[in-house]
């Protein structure tokens, strides 16, 4: 082959290969299947399981802003709150319906988020991860002073969530809500895959690349930064109302600071800007959770310190990182 | 027809910007006639990337209009000059470096068309920005890196990528800031290759400090001194100019 042909064979290749890129891949089913052989596995896990999908889908939006968008937050439980709550205030008011109680609470989570967000988003660096900050405190206090309506320090009583689609009850094993979980966070990976291999999932990846050169290139940065903002507070609004119809509860702990830490903490470990990240950070975090809280109850916090201080010395990108550098080694072998 | 002839591709009027008392760019008036290859010279210091921020609405200036084909663009924010055929590169790579070459242009493209706000039709199944980024690429020899992502290549490369993302918005003005910094000299003349093989009809405004390029490149030159225009004149004006041997290629005889 003359070296022309090369190039052109090799400029094709990227042209294919880009044309591809969004296609299925088989390894990406695999969490699917692990999630379902995780029902038959453990069934006395199922509790557990259905809170580490929570976390999943709630990492997922997380990853949206952070790892494609590039918005550093520490107030993304503002909008898992919002969603718990609404879902949690539909059922203890007389309308248990889950399925439209999950719509409505991405709707308001995604409305809080628009709000929010069209201030904010104005500001970059510190000044934002400082609002995104307030913005959890602030929604959580007033959480905390409304107790006539959400039970304050006590929690939201009362919750009573109807069968899923009329037919399956919500049982003691937890059956019923793994599976209700799995099939919601199904939905949302779908949705989250589509975003991210989208025009615009791609201008995202720009800004966080560049966003000078986006802003050269004719983007409406702000537009699209408050677009995916307001996605994912929906997303996580979504996730929220999950664990208060999964737990029928509702407590300020939704709204924590806590918890926009945990899920950060979480996500980095799998691995950032990446889909998948969430998929392998969260599990692995909340099962040594488990496992080092009943080796080492009163110290285990010091070993996830321990696994967080491994990952960001060792691995950069998280787990997922550290596979791709790997890999890349691999093949870089003859 | 004598209307639209009187129209200049890019124009200021007395465009100011001043950081408390110091003027970066004082009553500059400038105009760039279509297909015009134009340099915007001066010493370091002499407010050209001011004015190019100011240009393309990076910077808000203090007073005075800036009309692109006539039409008064002060008011409109950075991506609205751009769909209206305003492009530019950047003195230091602005790229998305994570990103592979012709992804970079995918990007540009897609936002030129208009598709880039879809969110969910995948983006590599458009052919059309995809094909034509590979073509962008083919024109500019950069072809062979177009996997390749932006950070892996040398710098030279990298500075035509920084043309191949510009040209993607296919502009009726560009501004170039500084093509050739930081190239090699021996690479130098790939991107003046490049830039003298550039539509005839695209108003080109070259910011420049290396002066074998600016004058095999350039037909008028504008001299830009402490933010005020010194003088504008054809090449063989301005280097017989005695005002300019002593404030900036006096200067460059030195260094």
């Amino acid at each position: 082959m003359t070296s022309e042909a090369v190039a052109q064979s090799r400029g094709a290749a990227a042209v294919e290969a880009l044309s591809r890129r969004h296609r299925l891949r088989l390894i990406e089913l695999l969490p699917w299947l692990a999630a379902a052989a995780a029902f038959f596995l453990f069934p006395d896990y199922l509790p557990l399981g259905a809170q580490i999908l929570v976390n999943i889908l709630f990492a997922l939006s997380l990853d949206l802003i952070l790892g494609y968008a590039g918005i550093v937050t520490l107030g993304h439980a503002a909008f898992f709150g919002v969603g718990a709550y609404t879902a949690g205030l539909l059922a203890a008011h007389g309308w248990g319906e889950p399925i439209s109680g999950l719509v409505v609470a991405g709707l308001v989570a995604s409305i809080v988020g628009l709000a929010s967000g069209a201030i904010i988003l104005r500001t970059s660096g510190l000044t934002l991860l400082m609002l995104t900050l307030m913005i959890a405190v602030m929604l959580q206090e007033a959480a905390n002073k409304a107790g006539s309506v959400t039970g304050g320090a006590d929690g939201l009583q009362g919750m009573k969530v109807w069968p899923v689609l009329g037919l399956f009850h919500f049982d003691l094993f937890g059956r019923t809500a793994y599976l209700y979980c799995v099939a919601v966070v199904f939905l949302g990976w779908l949705a989250a895959r589509r975003l991210v291999h989208s025009p615009f999932g791609r201008t995202l990846t720009g800004i966080r690349e560049s966003e000078a050169r986006m802003h050269a290139i004719g983007s409406p940065v702000f537009r699209r930064r408050l677009t995916i903002y307001t996605i994912a507070a929906g997303m996580a609004g979504i996730a929220g109302a999950l664990l208060a119809q999964t737990t029928q509860f509702v407590g300020l702990e939704v709204l924590s600071f806590e918890r926009s830490g945990t899920i950060l903490i979480m996500l980095i470990i799998g691995g950032v800007g990446r889909l998948y990240g969430a998929f392998l950070g969260v599990p692995l975090f909340m099962i040594a959770q488990d496992r080092f809280a009943q080796i080492d109850p009163v110290y285990w916090d010091f070993w996830i310190g321990l696994l967080l201080l491994l990952v960001v010395i060792f691995a950069r990108g998280g787990i997922l990182g550290l596979y791709e550098a790997l890999t890349r080694r691999w093949a870089r072998r003859p | 027809m004598g209307a639209a002839a009187m129209t200049f591709a890019l124009e200021t009027r007395a465009l100011r910007k001043s950081f408390g008392a110091l003027a970066v760019a004082s009553d500059i008036d400038f105009r760039l006639e279509r297909g015009a290859r134009h340099a915007l010279i001066g010493p370091n210091g002499a407010g050209k990337t001011t004015f190019v921020n100011l240009v393309t609405g990076a910077l808000r200036p203090s007073s005075g209009a800036i009309l692109l084909g006539g039409e008064d663009v002060t008011a409109l924010p950075q991506a609205q000059r751009v769909k209206r055929g305003l492009a530019r590169t950047f003195q230091i790579n602005t790229l998305f470096r994570g990103l592979s070459v012709i992804e970079n242009v995918c990007l540009a493209i897609g936002e030129r068309l208009g598709v880039a706000g879809d969110l969910y039709r995948p983006a590599g199944s458009r052919r059309d920005v995809v094909e034509s980024a590979y073509a962008m690429l083919e024109r500019l020899g950069l072809a062979d890196d177009a996997p390749r992502r932006v950070r892996e290549l040398p710098y030279g490369r990298q500075r035509l990528v920084e043309l191949a993302v510009a040209l993607g918005l296919d502009p009726k003005v560009l501004l170039l800031d500084e093509p050739a910094a930081g190239v090699p000299s021996s690479e130098t003349g790939t991107i003046i290759e490049v830039i003298e093989k550039l539509p005839a009809d695209l108003a080109l405004l070259i910011i420049e400090h290396d002066m074998d390029l600016i004058f095999r490149l350039a037909r008028r030159i504008t001299v830009l001194v402490q933010g005020a225009v010194l003088i504008e004149g054809s090449p063989q004006e301005i280097s017989r100019d005695p005002r300019v041997r002593e404030v900036y290629l006096g200067e460059q005889a030195h260094t």
